[in-house]
């Protein structure tokens, strides 16, 4: 098992017919994700063939649900049409929406999560501005490379796409039970917590890499959460020590603003919560070793 | 993106929110025709984005053009908190007689926007919540709802605004929400919001930060941007598309991932430490592509910086594949000697992932002396940090 994404999940893709998505469909094909169709309302009822799989183009993801059973959608529309692909998934009531447009204004992120909550959460929604969600050797939903790793017993959550592939490289003797990119945008679908609550929960995650960076307080936030909640071993690594205050490093998230948001803080707190945290990558990685060895 | 204060005046007047009257000059002269036009007293503000710039002498009161040409004559040009002076606003005066503070702001925390209200303005905010708590009113606004007459008396109550101002802080909450969602603001803080001598209510105060991921929808924003604060290379690097951070330290940086790079800025300081403290230069991340042309980019860019003293390029091949990276690292060289740009500085390649080892094959066979490979981010960090000590 894994969380969130199995070799069961259906899933379809909103943009699908774009060069992103469909670029993304064909290596989520191959990866053994079932992909069963996509969305594109000026393409319905046609087909598009990805090296011999033929999938299906719906009108709406509600009809794509209807037809395929899907329960997983991943999202590569432009910035600009993101929160439409999304308010359309959450009134579809799909229960995992995933978004991997970078660029998407904030008030957009806010507006369709609150119309999430106002619907009842029926919708799981990863990012925006990530590369998605992976479960090793079952499925894969976004643009992580599938074959860095097989399955195994370490989960990790992450705000950074290669600080994942980089993570998921070293440890890949071990395996990884799921990796999921939350994103690096201010407002997020799911969190940090989100993610190891799940990770506490699943049967077959033995410990659990979390992976953070400047700006906010998502990580100070999870370092409580473990202390309460976390039973697993947390090892932990912060990207952005040496950033300036002030300046956007890449993320529109990994600012900080004013003494807040710095990297220092968030290291003292999951320190303070018995989260061992690497200096380097490579460092969080053998950490991460003696915890499994 | 964060506006100036006349920028943020300008942004209120346009949405209908009362402000005073006023201008923006850049030199004295100019300074005087606004104060002509404004008529009578005014205030002379210094345009910096940074606070503090009343204590530092940036704000001051003139009775008078010749008054106002010669307070913009001082400030114009000093230096706050290390932000040169290169703009002054002029405004009219007010007989103020109560402060208020007045913002909508992110709340990254909970997902949504909040609005901080306080009928104790005209300080930091951040001193009032310290010293006097029970007058800081935060209250959460839904995303999708906004601020109708409803919530916008909601804080009016919980701030507790007085009585004969309360219907037009209604007002104003209503429209300063319209225009934060209009303007796809972060951030629009007003202090102090002010009740002045005629019962007015006033915002008298702009800091304003706009969201730069919805310049899509806002082609007018990009006028907004302070040309004289846009660093050459910053400025050079946006034209090619790339995410450019300039910083002050001598090891050119070049990686895949906005987290890996901030990562390996992290390292090579480390690594610095034992090499006479030298420091990145920069932040780029060219993204996952990588190819040939955007690495010549990235490279250009970086090289074009003089205190960079080695360059170090760390690449983790996701999608990419490594053995495509480092032809693009090879062509990149060859491309930018086609350019006419002489590379003199060497390179430190880390390549990890997916092909490593044919992309480290590429560049050992293509032996280009300044191209040096070393296979681990630790280890990479360390030598373009010692290569960086040598060079300065």
């Amino acid at each position: 098992m894994a969380i969130w994404l199995t070799k069961d999940s259906k899933v379809i893709v909103q943009g699908m017919t774009g060069s992103e998505g469909s670029k993304h469909t064909r290596r989520m094909l191959a990866a053994g994700t079932n992909v069963v169709g996509g969305v594109n309302p000026r393409k319905a009822g046609t087909t598009v063939d990805f090296d011999g799989t033929a999938l299906p183009v719906f009108a709406s993801v509600a009809e794509a649900i209807k037809e395929t059973g899907a329960d997983v959608s991943v999202i590569f529309v432009p910035p600009a049409f993101t929160k439409a692909a999304v308010l359309e998934a959450i009134d579809a009531e799909i229960p995992l929406a995933v978004v991997i447009t970078e660029g998407v204004p904030v008030q957009d992120s806010a507006a369709f999560w609150a119309h999430n909550i106002a619907q009842g959460e029926k919708t799981r929604i990863i990012g925006p501005n990530c590369p998605g969600i992976a479960s090793p050797g079952a499925s894969n939903a976004g643009i992580i490379p599938a074959d860095i790793t097989p399955a195994g017993r370490i989960g990790l959550v992450s705000k950074s796409g290669t600080l994942t592939y980089q993570l998921m490289y070293e440890l890949r003797d071990f395996g990884f039970s799921t990796c999921v990119g939350i994103g690096g945008d201010p407002i997020i679908g799911t969190t940090h917590i989100d993610a190891l609550k799940a990770f506490q929960d699943d049967p077959d995650t033995d410990a659990i890499v979390m992976i953070g960076e400047i700006g906010g307080d998502a990580e100070e936030r999870a370092a409580e959460f473990i202390k309460a909640n976390v039973t697993k071993p947390v090892v932990g690594y912060i990207a952005g020590f040496t950033a300036p205050p002030g300046k956007t490093m890449g993320h529109a998230g990994a600012i900080i603003s004013g003494s807040a948001g710095t990297a220092d803080a968030k290291k003292e707190a999951l320190e303070a919560a018995g989260v061992k945290v690497g200096k380097t990558p490579s460092e969080t990685a053998r950490l991460m070793r003696e915890v499994m060895s | 993106m964060d506006l100036f204060e006349y920028q943020g005046r300008d942004l209120f007047e346009r949405h209908g929110l009362p402000v005073l009257g006023g201008g923006v000059a850049e030199t004295p002269q100019e300074a005087r025709a606004i104060a002509e036009r404004l008529g009578g007293k005014v205030v002379v503000k210094a345009q910096v984005k940074v606070g503090g710039r009343g204590k530092a002498g940036g704000v001051k009161l003139a009775d008078g053009a010749d008054e106002a040409e010669a307070r913009a004559t001082d400030i114009l040009g000093m230096d706050i908190k290390g932000h040169t002076v290169h703009k002054v606003m002029l405004a009219e005066t007010a007989d103020i007689k109560e402060e208020y503070y007045f913002s909508y702001l992110l709340d990254r925390a909970n997902r949504t926007f909040l609005c901080i209200a306080s009928v104790a303005g005209g300080m930091e905010i951040e001193t009032v919540a310290e010293e006097q708590p029970d007058k800081v009113a935060k209250i959460a606004i839904d995303a999708v709802k906004g601020v109708d007459e409803a919530v916008a008396r909601e804080i009016v109550t919980a701030a507790q605004f007085p009585a004969e101002v309360s219907e037009q802080i209604v007002e104003i909450a209503q429209k300063l929400w319209q225009a934060f969602v209009a303007e796809d603001a972060t951030l629009v803080e007003v202090n102090p919001l002010a009740k002045v001598g005629d019962g007015r209510v006033l915002l008298l105060d702009a800091k304003i930060t706009l969201d730069e991921n919805a310049g899509f929808r806002h082609p007018d924003h990009e006028a907004l941007v302070d040309q004289s604060a846009v660093d050459p290379l910053e400025q050079a690097a946006k034209e090619k598309n790339l995410n450019y951070v300039k910083l002050d330290g001598e090891v050119g940086i070049i990686g895949n991932g906005a987290g890996l790079v901030m990562s390996t800025l992290d390292v090579v300081a480390y690594a610095g430490e034992a090499h006479g403290g030298v420091k990145p230069a920069n932040f780029l991340d060219i993204g996952g592509g990588a190819s040939a042309q955007v690495m010549a980019n990235g490279l250009e860019i970086v090289l074009g910086d003089p205190s960079v003293k080695s360059v170090f390029v760390n690449v983790f091949g996701g999608i990419t594949a490594c053995d495509e990276v480092a032809n693009g690292i090879i062509q990149a060289l060859a491309l930018l000697g086609e350019r006419g740009e002489t590379v003199s500085k060497p390179l430190v390649v880390r390549l990890d992932g997916n092909n490593a080892e044919a992309g480290r094959a590429i560049l050992d066979s293509a032996n280009n002396p300044l191209v040096e490979r070393v296979d681990t981010m630790d280890g990479a960090a360390e030598r373009a940090a010692e290569l960086a000590a040598a060079g300065k």
